[in-house]
């Protein structure tokens, strides 16, 4: 089933000035495909979770409109839009059991009582929680609260699964298992599904496509490589994960893109965000991990753009990778992540290194 | 407004015009509300500013010429003070023993604090006329004074501070023990001294709702008419009284409603200040380990006053009660204490109807008002419904405005077509409903804040529509509140005076108003007889629910009725 938003903007009253307005979301545009987990990824207060209520119903656009299949819902109440939410607190009705809880959604719908616990039975199974029917919420952990709540959407078949940050209350380790799990179920559905976070860890693991949304505003919508690899603007190379960004100016575009660098270097990278044109002032993108180092002078000119060389100003041992921090003259320290420390090299603080980088690494995006 | 505000005006009603039922009963309620709450007391306004054919200040003039009147609402005003101040130290005394010292004894000294507020109000004035009257038992029997001088201000102050100190006592009570007692340890642990860390600590703390309990205890007291009607007399004149006697006595409709005017806006202001002290508290969720007191901020000095304190006020608070059961059995107090069941009988033969008809009348109001209450929780807490503001306003008005008020407002208002209910069973029920449905808002909202919205988000999400969310899902987790409203309302319906001795006839009658009229004839054992009666059924009705709670709800039963 697809979700088409259309131009929608939600208004709220400003809750600190009296008369005052407070947009949460800003004209957007968006098609979901059938069958697609797209994510809603941003900082909080950026609108993911009002679209996502907007599209469950429990918020009215102020403008605009949103489309399920070939229907506008605008007006449909949330209880006539066969959507279901995954909410952040699970929302658990703490005075029925969990077998009580999955049926509800089909004990609604007027559902014979031999159909309801034959399905309940078959999707309590699927998420491995056939144990637990007879419990009552509050003797359930925190993770299975979360399979009860999933359990619960599900059933229902809903022409559109919603998750409002499903898993922001659940513990590093158990976060991990149930992103992959809730991917599985999806696909094994195949439920049009909207997820809104803003961890991006998650957003990478379970999405098809990322939404990445900031002051109410789509700053870009791709897919999780897209995103981490060809931001198109700062904010959305800040957001997802640590950058270095160089201030350049573009040369050429195209097979054989071509930038130089305040110092008069030209360098070749591997791809332009599509706003850009030739002539304009840029930023060259190059994630820590692509940023190899090496002792000062020794860099493999075969196969890497050397750069430059700078000081180690902090190095920090993970176990799987160090990260270290360069001072090579510019306004922010530079960032570099060295995997495999045991075959690798290590460099101590003060240390004199140059650092490279493929030009695959390298993208640009316009300043703003 | 902005046409993207009016959209979204639009919006909402259509909205809510897509769940008809939601649009009803809003409506509904509104209409009920504006209809038997705010006309009977712009009845009340209205008819003070007509005392003869037009529009005029006249009343309000005639008022303020009379110097006996000016100091009617002088002592009113002072008498409230006092109390007010005087029943806030008590139950700060009383809460800060049993909640931070804890002082042994404590379950004792809970239940003597509850037993004032689930009897009737005037059961203090009664006692002290028995204890310290002309006939008392103290001052008469036992020092040989006769004619102590117990009507007007002395009587009174100590009547009203018995009555409302343990209202003072529950507010404060729920103030220390959701305060963090690690706080107090953590600055006993930075090295300050106890006394300091109580002033710098404790008491900064506890400040708000020190604040909200006397300005409950100004509105309660200055609406208390039970009290003054037997023990203020004639020389201590009090607003309440004055209102009811130019009614009831003279028959001046308007000077009666202008008084009402003078004891109406001094009780708005103190109450909705304190609403706004109260609404600005913020409700935490208390999360992890439960923290227990350590009662290190208490020195074994301190205890030992503290407990000492409270056996004293609890010795006055049983040997009230001990004076009026003695007076329903003595024969004829004062003069002669052999023990009879003669008034006993007499309330079962001649007065058997006023106890009918209260229960039936309690029986009645009671549940509507508890449901009601929840509707309209659930309506202002919970939906978007065009008015639900207003709705929230409208129905805590009447929880504001003195019984007495009310009670001239609902024979002005109901006494003419199309709403002629004088003298019915109609306009008993009609007043008790609106008079309780706030304790119902009271309890529900308090529950419905705690529970999540989203869990009625998924059930609207699933498929439900309004009626089965509220139902459904509503309905049962807030079960247990509604019957801890209910009972409080209950009680409240049961001793309630002020209001209803305006509404009373021949044919529906109430046990708290024959109580007075029994205390006003001189005929205190019958009085004392009816008294206790009142308290056993108020006391059996709360067991009877609390056991229900607990066969239902198990083991959060009993925890759930906070009484």
């Amino acid at each position: 089933m697809s979700v088409r938003l259309v131009d929608v903007r939600k208004e709220f009253p400003d809750p600190e000035k009296a008369g005052g307005i407070m947009v949460a979301v800003k004209d957007m545009n968006l098609e979901i495909r059938e069958g697609e987990f797209i994510t809603l990824l941003g900082p909080s207060g950026c609108g993911k979770t009002t679209t996502l209520r907007m599209i469950a119903g429990f918020e009215i656009p102020t403008t605009g409109q949103i489309w399920i299949n070939d229907e506008m819902v605008n007006d449909q109440p949330p209880n006539k839009r066969d959507t279901t939410m995954v909410f952040q607190s699970y929302a658990i009705f703490p005075h029925m059991s969990v077998e009580q809880n999955v049926g509800f959604g089909l004990e609604l719908k007027g559902r014979p009582k031999g159909e309801i616990s034959a399905e309940v039975a078959k999707v309590m199974e699927i998420m491995g929680i056939t144990e637990l029917g007879k419990r009552r919420p509050d003797q359930l952990s925190g993770g299975q609260q979360q399979r009860v709540a999933l359990a619960r959407a599900i059933v229902n078949k809903p022409r559109v699964l919603l998750f409002d940050e499903p898993l922001s209350n659940l513990d590093a380790k158990l976060r991990e298992t149930m992103r992959v799990e809730i991917r599985r179920i999806q696909q094994s559905f195949g439920i049009t599904s909207v997820y809104v976070t803003h961890d991006q860890d998650e957003a990478m693991t379970v999405s098809d496509r990322i939404v990445v949304m900031e002051k109410g505003l789509v700053m870009q919508v791709g897919s999780p490589f897209e995103i981490y690899s060809r931001p198109s603007c700062k904010f959305v190379a800040d957001f997802i994960g640590k950058v270095n960004l160089f201030p350049v100016k573009t040369l050429s575009l195209g097979e054989d893109a071509r930038v130089r660098d305040r110092r008069g270097i030209e360098v070749p990278v591997g791809s332009a965000d599509p706003a850009l044109k030739e002539g304009d002032d840029a930023l060259l993108m190059v994630r820590p991990e692509s940023l190899s180092l090496s002792k000062a002078g020794a860099v493999d000119k075969e196969s890497s753009v050397e750069w430059g060389s700078g000081r180690v100003i902090k190095s920090v041992y993970l176990g799987s990778v160090i990260e270290y921090e360069l001072d090579a003259g510019y306004d922010k320290p530079l960032m570099a992540i060295s995997h495999d420390p045991v075959n690798g090299e290590f460099f101590k603080d003060g240390d004199e290194v140059s650092f490279s980088f493929s030009r695959r690494a390298a993208h640009i995006l316009p300043l703003r | 407004m902005t046409p993207n505000g009016i959209s979204r005006t639009i919006g909402r009603y259509r909205r809510v015009a897509r769940d008809p039922l939601l649009l009803f009963v809003s409506m509904l309620t509104l209409a009920s509300l504006i209809l038997f709450v705010v006309y009977p007391i712009a009845s009340v306004v209205l008819q003070s500013l007509k005392p003869g054919d037009s529009y005029s200040f006249a009343a309000y003039a005639e008022t303020l010429k009379s110097a006996y009147l000016r100091t009617a609402f002088y002592n009113s005003l002072m008498m409230s003070a006092l109390t007010a101040l005087v029943g806030t130290l008590l139950g700060f005394l009383f809460a800060f023993a049993v909640v931070r010292a804890k002082v042994p004894l404590g379950k004792f000294f809970n239940g003597i604090a509850i037993i004032p507020i689930v009897s009737p109000p005037f059961i203090g004035a009664l006692a002290i006329i028995m204890l310290f009257g002309n006939n008392g038992l103290i001052t008469w029997n036992l020092l040989k004074i006769q004619n102590f001088p117990i009507y007007g201000f002395n009587g009174l102050f100590l009547a009203q501070v018995v009555t409302f100190f343990p209202v003072a006592y529950m507010t404060l009570k729920g103030v220390l023990e959701s305060m963090n007692p690690v706080l107090e340890d953590a600055a006993l642990n930075l090295g300050g001294s106890r006394t300091k860390v109580f002033l710098k600590v404790t008491l900064p703390l506890a400040l708000p709702g020190i604040a909200s309990s006397i300005l409950l205890l100004f509105v309660e007291t200055l609406a208390d008419f039970g009290n003054p009607l037997i023990l203020a007399g004639s020389k201590f004149p009090i607003l309440s009284v004055q209102a009811y006697l130019q009614i009831v006595g003279m028959y001046d409709l308007p000077k009666g409603a202008a008084i009402s005017v003078f004891l109406l806006a001094p009780s708005l202001i103190a109450f909705f200040l304190q609403r706004r002290i109260v609404g600005r508290k913020k409700y935490t969720t208390v999360t992890g380990k439960p923290q227990t007191s350590t009662g290190k901020i208490v020195s074994p000095g301190a205890r030992t006053f503290l407990f000492i304190a409270c056996l004293f006020i609890s010795a006055l608070v049983a040997l009230i009660y001990f004076s009026i059961l003695l007076g329903a059995l003595a024969k004829v107090w004062g003069y002669d204490h052999s023990l009879t069941l003669e008034h006993f009988k007499f309330v079962f033969g001649v007065g058997f109807k006023a106890v009918r008809d209260t229960l039936m009348i309690a029986g009645i109001a009671t549940p509507i008002a508890g449901v009601f209450g929840m509707v309209i929780a659930f309506l202002v807490v919970r939906t978007r419904v065009p008015g639900k503001k207003l709705i929230g306003a409208m129905s805590i008005l009447s929880f504001a405005v003195p019984g007495t008020v009310i009670g001239i407002g609902y024979i002005l208002a109901f006494n003419h077509k199309p709403l002629a209910l004088t003298g019915t069973l109609a306009i008993l029920l009609l007043n008790f409903v609106f008079r309780y449905v706030p304790v119902g808002i009271e309890s529900g909202t308090a529950i419905l804040q705690q529970i999540d919205p989203s869990i009625e988000e998924a059930a609207v999400d699933l498929g439900a529509d309004a009626r089965r969310t509220f139902s459904k899902i509503t309905l049962p987790m807030i079960v247990p509140a509604f019957f801890s409203g209910l009972v409080f309302a209950f009680v409240r319906a049961m001793t309630a005076v002020s209001a209803a001795i305006f509404l009373v006839s021949s044919r529906w009658n109430l046990m708290t108003v024959h109580i007075m009229s029994q205390v006003e004839s001189g005929n205190l054992g019958a009085a004392a007889a009816y008294s206790v009666i009142l308290v056993v059924i108020v006391a059996l009705a709360i067991g009877l629910i609390r056991l229900l709670l607990k066969a239902r709800y198990g083991r959060f039963g009993g925890a759930m009725l906070h009484f």
